[in-house]
C-alpha cells in the first residue's frame, strides 16, 4: 500500500505518520499467553502540514486516541514510522527514538487535555503548573518563570494575577485555557488536543474554539484536533482523518468532506448528526449495527457489515486508502462509483 | 399535531431548593410547565440549570439536603383496570393528583414511578445491577406493578426487549449489563422503562454518553416509540441538535429559571430570550463554514452559590440593562402564541401596550 503523499502546496509538511500499528496484547490464563491482539490503530498513514488543523474523528474505540498517544510517543507504536521535521529541516523518525533520543522532541510536540477537571493538579498552584514545563526545560529563573506565566495567561484571557490561585477557583472554560497555557509554555510547533472541548458547556465551548484558531494564527501552531464531535471538528479543521475501527477510511480537505463525502461510513457519520433546525426534521438516517471489535474485527473491509453499498469483493478483499483528487483519500472499493449526500449547507 | 385539551403532567411554580451547610443553592427556582398526552417537551440547557433537579423533583427522588419548596406537579393518573394505582378517591377514569403533597416513600408515589412515570437515565452502565442479569431487572419491575406470574413476566420482558429492536431477545435477557454493547445496554434501559406502560417517560440526557451513529439508533427508536403507543416524553438534553429533532415544545433552563419556552418552530426560528439568540448562535454545525470566529457567550456560568441577583443571565447578556435587569427578576411572560419569555426587554413592551 502506498502511503498518502501530500499534494504540492507552500506549506511544508510538519508530521508524517507512515503505516502506524498499535497492537495490545490479550493475555489469557496462568502463564499469560498472547490469545490475541486488540488492533487499536491499524496501519494508519497520514500527514499533517505545517500551521494547518487536522481533525481526527471517529466513535469510540476507533483508535483516534491511541494513534495521538502513539505520536507524542506517550505509547511506543508497535510498528510504522512518525516522521518529524525540525525548524531546521532534519526529519526524525520519532518511533525509532528510545527515551534520550525523545527528549529533545518533547519540548515541540504538546498536548491538550479533555477533562479539565481531572489534567490540572490541585494541590499546585496556576503558577506552578504552567511554569513546570519551562523550569523542567531549563528555566531556573524563578523571576523569569513569573514573567513568561504571566504572558501566557495574558494571551490565553486569563489575568496574570490569578496566578497564586489553586484550580478550584477555575470554571470548566478557564481550566481548559490554563491546560492550553501549559502546553504552549514551551512553544511547541505541533500540538495534539484529544477532545479538548467536549467536556465544557455548549456556551463555553465556543469561546475555547475561538481561542485555540486565534492561538493558531498568533502563533502558526499546527494542531491534530481529536474528537468525536463532526460539527466542532468541521468547524476548526482544515483537513479531516475519518477513522474506523483502527483504520482510517477518509481523508479530505474539510470542505470538501463535509459537502461530498466518498465514503459510505463518513457519509452515515453526517447523516447521524442531529442537524438543530426542527423545520428539517429528516427521518433520522439510521446505521444498523454496532461498531466492530478490533480484537475481532471481520474480513475484508471492516464496515462492510453496517455498509448497505457493499459488495462481494468488500466481504473478501481490504481495501486501500487510495488518492481519488488531490489531498482526497479514500479507502473503499467502490468510492469511484458511489454517490453519496453530504452535509447540506445552509446558504 | 393538536395536543388533547388536557395537560398530563402540569408542573407549576416548581420550587426545589438545596440545603447546604454552605448556604442554600436554588438549583430550581419557579419552573412551570405542561406535558401533553403524546408530547415532547424538549428541556434544555448547560450544566446547573435545574434540569435534572427539575425531573427528579416531580419523581421526588431527590438527593438527601434536596427539598420542594413550592409549587405542585399535577399528574392524571389512571384508575380504570389499575387497582394498583386506586388512590381510594370518588371512582372515575383518570385523577388528577399532586405529586408534591405525596410522600417520596408513600406507597403510591412508589406506584407511580415506572407504572405512570417512567425514567430512561443518562448512563446506562449506572443503571444496571451488574450481578444481576438485566432480564431479572427488568422482571422485578414488571412484577412489582402487575399481578402476573413470573412466567409471564419474562415474557413481557422478552416482549419489551422485542419492542426496542434488540435482537435474540429470548437469549439477551438473561444477558449481564456489562455483556452489552452501549446501544444495546440504552435499549435495555428503555425496554425496562416502557415495559410498565407508562404514560409519561422522562429521558435524562440519554443519548448523550454514546456514539452519535448509535444516539441515531436510539433517537429514531424513541420517536417511533412515542409515536406508536402516543407516550408523552420529557426530554432532557444539552444538544440543541436533538432538540430541534425531538421535541415539540422546549424549555430553556439557566441557572433554575425558566428563560424561555415556546413551540420548537418558534424557539429556533424566533428565539426572543437574549440567552437562547446567543446559545444558538454560539454552536458549531455541520453546515456552517469552517474556521471562522463564533459568536459567543461572554463569562462562564456562576456557581449556584453566588446566583446573580436579578435575572440569572444579566453578568453575561447583551442587552443588559443597568438597574433594571440587576434589581429584579424578570417574569415569564407571553411573547407569542404558547411561546413565553422571561426578560425585561419584553415586559416593558407589555406595560405600555
Amino acid at each position: 500500500m502506498t502511503t498518502p503523499k501530500p499534494a504540492s502546496s507552500p506549506r511544508q509538511v510538519l508530521l508524517e505518520v507512515r503505516h502506524l500499528k498499535k497492537y495490545f496484547p490479550i493475555y489469557k490464563g496462568l502463564m499469560r499467553k498472547v490469545v490475541n491482539q486488540v488492533r487499536a490503530v491499524d496501519d494508519v498513514s497520514f500527514f499533517v502540514r505545517q500551521g494547518e488543523t487536522l481533525g481526527l474523528v471517529g466513535e469510540s474505540g476507533c483508535g483516534k486516541t491511541t494513534a495521538s498517544r502513539c505520536i507524542l510517543r506517550a505509547l511506543t507504536p508497535t510498528s510504522g514510522e512518525i516522521l518529524f521535521r525540525e525548524a531546521d529541516g532534519t526529519v526524525t523518525d520519532l518511533a525509532k527514538l528510545d527515551r534520550r533520543g525523545l527528549a529533545r522532541f518533547r519540548p515541540q510536540m504538546q498536548m491538550i487535555f479533555q477533562d479539565p477537571f481531572a489534567s490540572l493538579n490541585p494541590r499546585m498552584t496556576i503558577f506552578d503548573i504552567v511554569s513546570e514545563p519551562l523550569y523542567v526545560h531549563g528555566m531556573r529563573s524563578r523571576a523569569e518563570r513569573t514573567e513568561k506565566v504571566a504572558e501566557l495567561l495574558r494571551l490565553v484571557g486569563l489575568r496574570p494575577e490569578y496566578m497564586q490561585r489553586y484550580p478550584h477557583a477555575f470554571s470548566g472554560g478557564q481550566r481548559q485555557r490554563i491546560g492550553i497555557a501549559r502546553a504552549l509554555a514551551l512553544r511547541p510547533r505541533l500540538v495534539v488536543a484529544d477532545e479538548p472541548v467536549s467536556a465544557l458547556d455548549v456556551s463555553v465551548q465556543a469561546q475555547v474554539l475561538n481561542l485555540m484558531l486565534e492561538l493558531q494564527e498568533a502563533l502558526s501552531l499546527t494542531y491534530l484536533f481529536v474528537a468525536h464531535d463532526l460539527s466542532v471538528v468541521k468547524h476548526i479543521s482544515d483537513r479531516v482523518c475519518v477513522m474506523y475501527v483502527g483504520k482510517i477510511v477518509e481523508t479530505a480537505p474539510t470542505l470538501e468532506l463535509f459537502a461530498a463525502p466518498r465514503h459510505p461510513y463518513t457519509a452515515a457519520l453526517l447523516a447521524a448528526v442531529p442537524v438543530p433546525d426542527p423545520q428539517r426534521r429528516t427521518a433520522i438516517q439510521e446505521l444498523p449495527g454496532e461498531v466492530a471489535s478490533p480484537a475481532n474485527p471481520p474480513s475484508g473491509c471492516y464496515f462492510h457489515p453496517r455498509c448497505q453499498f457493499a459488495v462481494e469483493r468488500c466481504r473478501q478483499e481490504s481495501p486501500q486508502l487510495e488518492e481519488i483528487a488531490p489531498d482526497h483519500f479514500v479507502s473503499c472499493h467502490r468510492a469511484a462509483e458511489l454517490s453519496l449526500p453530504g452535509a447540506v449547507s445552509h446558504v | 399535531m393538536h395536543p388533547p385539551a388536557f395537560p398530563l403532567l402540569s408542573v407549576q411554580d416548581l420550587k426545589a431548593y438545596f440545603y447546604m451547610d454552605e448556604g442554600v443553592v436554588k438549583a430550581v427556582d419557579g419552573v412551570s410547565f405542561d406535558v401533553y398526552p403524546g408530547q415532547v417537551v424538549g428541556i434544555v440547557g448547560e450544566s446547573g440549570c435545574g434540569k435534572s433537579v427539575t425531573m427528579k423533583a416531580i419523581l421526588q427522588i431527590l438527593e438527601p439536603g434536596g427539598k420542594i419548596v413550592s409549587g405542585k406537579v399535577q399528574l392524571r393518573v389512571r384508575r380504570a383496570g389499575r387497582p394498583d394505582l386506586d388512590t381510594g378517591g370518588p371512582n372515575s377514569a383518570e385523577e388528577l393528583l399532586d405529586l408534591t403533597r405525596l410522600h417520596p416513600n408513600s406507597k403510591l408515589m412508589r406506584k407511580i414511578r415506572g407504572a405512570e412515570i417512567a425514567l430512561i437515565p443518562q448512563e446506562p452502565m449506572a443503571a444496571f445491577s451488574p450481578v444481576h442479569t438485566v432480564g431479572s431487572q427488568i422482571m422485578e419491575a414488571i412484577l412489582l406493578h402487575n399481578k402476573v406470574s413470573k412466567a409471564e413476566a419474562r415474557q413481557r420482558a422478552i416482549d419489551a426487549f422485542r419492542a426496542v429492536g434488540i435482537s435474540m431477545p429470548e437469549q439477551r435477557i438473561d444477558a449481564y449489563s456489562w455483556e452489552l454493547s452501549g446501544g444495546l445496554r440504552q435499549r435495555a434501559i428503555i425496554a425496562m422503562a416502557l415495559s410498565c406502560n407508562p404514560r409519561l417517560l422522562i429521558a435524562d440526557e440519554p443519548t448523550t454518553a454514546i456514539d452519535v451513529t448509535t444516539q441515531a439508533q436510539i433517537l429514531r427508536l424513541l420517536r417511533d416509540l412515542q409515536r406508536e403507543k402516543d407516550t408523552a416524553i420529557i426530554f432532557i438534553t444539552h444538544d440543541l441538535g436533538v432538540i430541534a429533532q425531538m421535541a415539540h415544545y422546549v424549555v430553556v433552563m439557566y441557572l433554575g429559571r425558566v428563560m424561555e419556552q415556546g413551540p420548537v418552530n418558534e424557539i429556533f426560528a424566533n428565539p426572543r430570550h437574549p440567552y437562547t439568540q446567543a446559545l444558538l448562535k454560539s454552536i458549531p454545525s455541520v453546515q456552517s463554514t469552517p474556521r471562522v470566529r463564533l459568536p459567543t457567550i461572554s463569562g462562564s456560568i456562576p456557581h449556584p452559590f453566588n446566583r446573580p441577583k436579578g435575572c440569572p443571565f444579566h453578568p453575561r447578556c447583551t442587552q443588559f440593562i443597568r438597574g433594571v435587569c440587576d434589581s429584579a427578576a424578570p417574569e415569564l411572560l407571553a411573547v407569542g402564541k404558547d411561546h413565553l419569555a422571561s426578560c425585561f426587554l419584553y415586559q416593558s413592551q407589555e406595560v405600555t401596550a
